[in-house]
């Protein structure tokens, strides 16, 4: 599929969407205050992705969430550019776009010696680099002025400072990224939080000064680091909630909405689900399965292509003989249970099947697939497939919502 | 198990429950402290002062866990064999460990490993490696990671893979 043709296909989602909220939201409680203007619904579809964003000659995106978000010049309306092919992440925090799908010159954020800042952020096998810059995002109705944002691979800064190579190999162009850039609109405030704000020993490293002489870590304030766009909403600011269809069997593309706020307007409430509060420092809730409790070790993780949880040696379920990062049942494996655990105490169970993931992936015409899981030891991520079927809310942390103040996911 | 910054009472209650009968050697620096995957005791502390961190130390009859937990919130645990090799590692923490340390010599390998499982199989989030000569797990999300790494044939006898987290 081509860029034009998502464009087109996004655009009519939203006209879809949009006529559906106007359809059936139009009666609010009286009790809250009016909704602010625009729409807080915003289009996300399961699907194969930008062109070129094959990671490999054999697979198309597979259990990628993309949207599509508008970068501006701070302060102007015609300096701009939309920009599809953004994976919606609910695993990360900030806003990450590919220098490659940037047209736009944006302003460098510089520290007081006015040298330019990069930062160095580890994912989970790889390192993404490259320089903050400033933007205004809009997504659907919702704007955040003045974002600070990472240009992922930007030219600028070919360099990539020895220490940034600690995490693993870079991902700075489409085909290795799998998409045009990042939303991350996890449980936390900024991607690195108190660490990077202070210097010495307890610094993790991620942000970098760059004077001439080349790049070194430096201390980056709450404020400048990469933010979660929500958090700069006027409005709906305190979370967000990701709507997907059930997915039966593999299908090439399934469409669902990313909805801004929770309890802030008639669209986006808790209605029955669980609040699983989380821990502050890591975002972890606990999970237990077959009797066993895996403290601090479970979240939901719509970055991840795959229920990932335990190992072979603890589930008894083998690992695909060519793909060890994930299962291979021989057949489905139906109704597996675990249970979610709050730091509240709260607990919401989920019942999930692992289906083999080389039949699973054997069309690769497919981008959304349930059932695929995978090993990942001691450890349970709730990955896109647990989102098929569901609404899951992502509070972020410090925001009062009507379900309790954030951090916490809840289903 | 509960890895924080700074680690607790709770984190410390669960692990003496999760090793119960495990002989609880050393709580306190200085103390040497082994070496990357792969490596032996004789380059030891090397890791520990990179890491500016504490060191907890126990044994079972088939392995001693040294546990370095450093201050940018990241715990590492390294597993050395009777013979003094360091055939398993395991970390957590709220950002990845440096892997070229903790990997040491393998961790070109390392390297390789994940751009080819990258480039023949899709998707995002956790990865799993599995060459002849090394084992490699990872996962997690911004500001919480976790992963492992051993050595098959270096594994003591009877020692399983899950032991290592």
């Amino acid at each position: 599929m081509n860029r034009d043709t998502v464009r087109a296909f996004l655009a009519l989602t939203l006209i879809a969407v949009v006529g559906s909220v106007v359809g059936c939201g139009s009666g609010g409680s009286t009790s809250n205050p009016p909704p602010p203007p625009g729409s807080n619904v915003q289009p996300i579809v399961v699907n194969a992705g930008p062109a070129g964003a094959s990671l490999g000659s054999n697979f198309n995106s597979v259990n990628v969430a993309f949207t599509s978000v508008t970068l501006c010049v701070p302060g102007s309306t015609t300096k701009c550019q939309t920009i599809d092919g953004i994976l919606v992440d609910t695993g990360s925090t900030g806003f990450r776009v590919l220098s490659s799908a940037l047209t736009l010159t944006l302003p460098q954020q510089k520290d007081s010696s006015k040298n330019p800042i990069a930062e160095c952020l580890p994912f989970v096998s790889s390192t993404v680099w490259g320089s903050v810059k400033t933007a205004d995002l809009t997504i659907t109705g919702e704007a955040a002025s003045s974002l600070p944002i990472q240009v992922i691979g930007d030219p600028n800064f070919p360099t990539i400072p020895s220490a940034c190579t600690i995490f693993g190999p870079p991902q700075d162009d489409l085909a290795s990224f799998g998409a045009n850039g990042i939303i991350g609109i996890g449980v936390f405030g900024q991607d690195c939080g108190g660490g990077c704000a202070t210097s010495g020993a307890s610094n993790p490293g991620l942000y970098y000064t760059c004077p001439p002489t080349g790049c070194v870590v430096t201390t980056e304030s709450l404020a400048e680091q990469l933010q979660n766009p929500v958090i700069l909403f006027a409005g709906d600011n305190n979370g967000s909630l990701i709507v997907l269809p059930s997915v039966s069997a593999p299908e090439a593309t399934v469409s669902g909405s990313l909805i801004f706020g929770i309890g802030t307007r008639s669209n986006n409430g808790l209605g029955s689900a669980t609040v699983l509060t989380v821990d502050p420092s890591l975002g972890n809730f606990s999970t237990t399965f077959n009797g066993q409790t895996f403290t601090d070790a479970g979240f939901i993780d719509s970055g991840s292509a795959a229920i990932f949880f335990l190992d072979s040696g603890t589930t008894g379920i083998p690992e695909c003989a060519d793909a060890p990062s994930f299962y291979c049942p021989p057949s489905i494996i139906k109704n597996l249970m675990a249970t979610n655990v709050g730091t509240n105490g709260a607990n919401a169970s989920v019942s999930f099947d692992v289906d083999n993931a080389d039949s699973l992936l054997s069309n690769v015409n497919n981008s959304a697939v349930p059932n695929l899981g995978g090993p990942f030891s001691g450890n349970f991520d709730f990955g896109l497939p647990f989102f098929f079927g569901r609404t899951v809310f992502t509070a972020v942390e410090g925001k009062n919502t009507p379900g309790g103040a954030g951090p916490y996911q809840a289903y | 198990m509960k890895m924080c910054r700074p680690c607790g009472d709770f984190s410390l209650k669960s692990r003496i429950r999760r090793i119960a009968g495990i002989a609880l050697l050393a709580l306190a620096l200085p103390f040497p402290a082994p070496a990357s995957l792969g490596g032996d005791m004789t380059t030891v502390q090397a890791d520990q002062v990179r890491m500016q961190g504490t060191l907890r130390s126990t044994s079972t009859q088939a392995y001693t866990v040294h546990e370095i937990q450093a201050p940018n919130g990241v715990a590492v645990r390294e597993f050395v064999s009777p013979a003094g090799k360091v055939f398993g590692v395991a970390w957590q923490g709220t950002t990845q460990p440096d892997l070229r340390q903790v990997l040491g010599t393998y961790f070109d390998q390392f390297t390789q490993a994940v751009q080819a499982e990258r480039s023949r199989h899709p998707g995002h989030g956790p990865l799993s490696i599995q060459t002849p000569g090394l084992v490699v797990q990872l996962g997690g999300h911004t500001r919480a990671f976790a992963g492992k790494a051993y050595v098959p044939q270096m594994m003591p006898a009877g020692v399983r893979a899950e032991e290592i987290r």
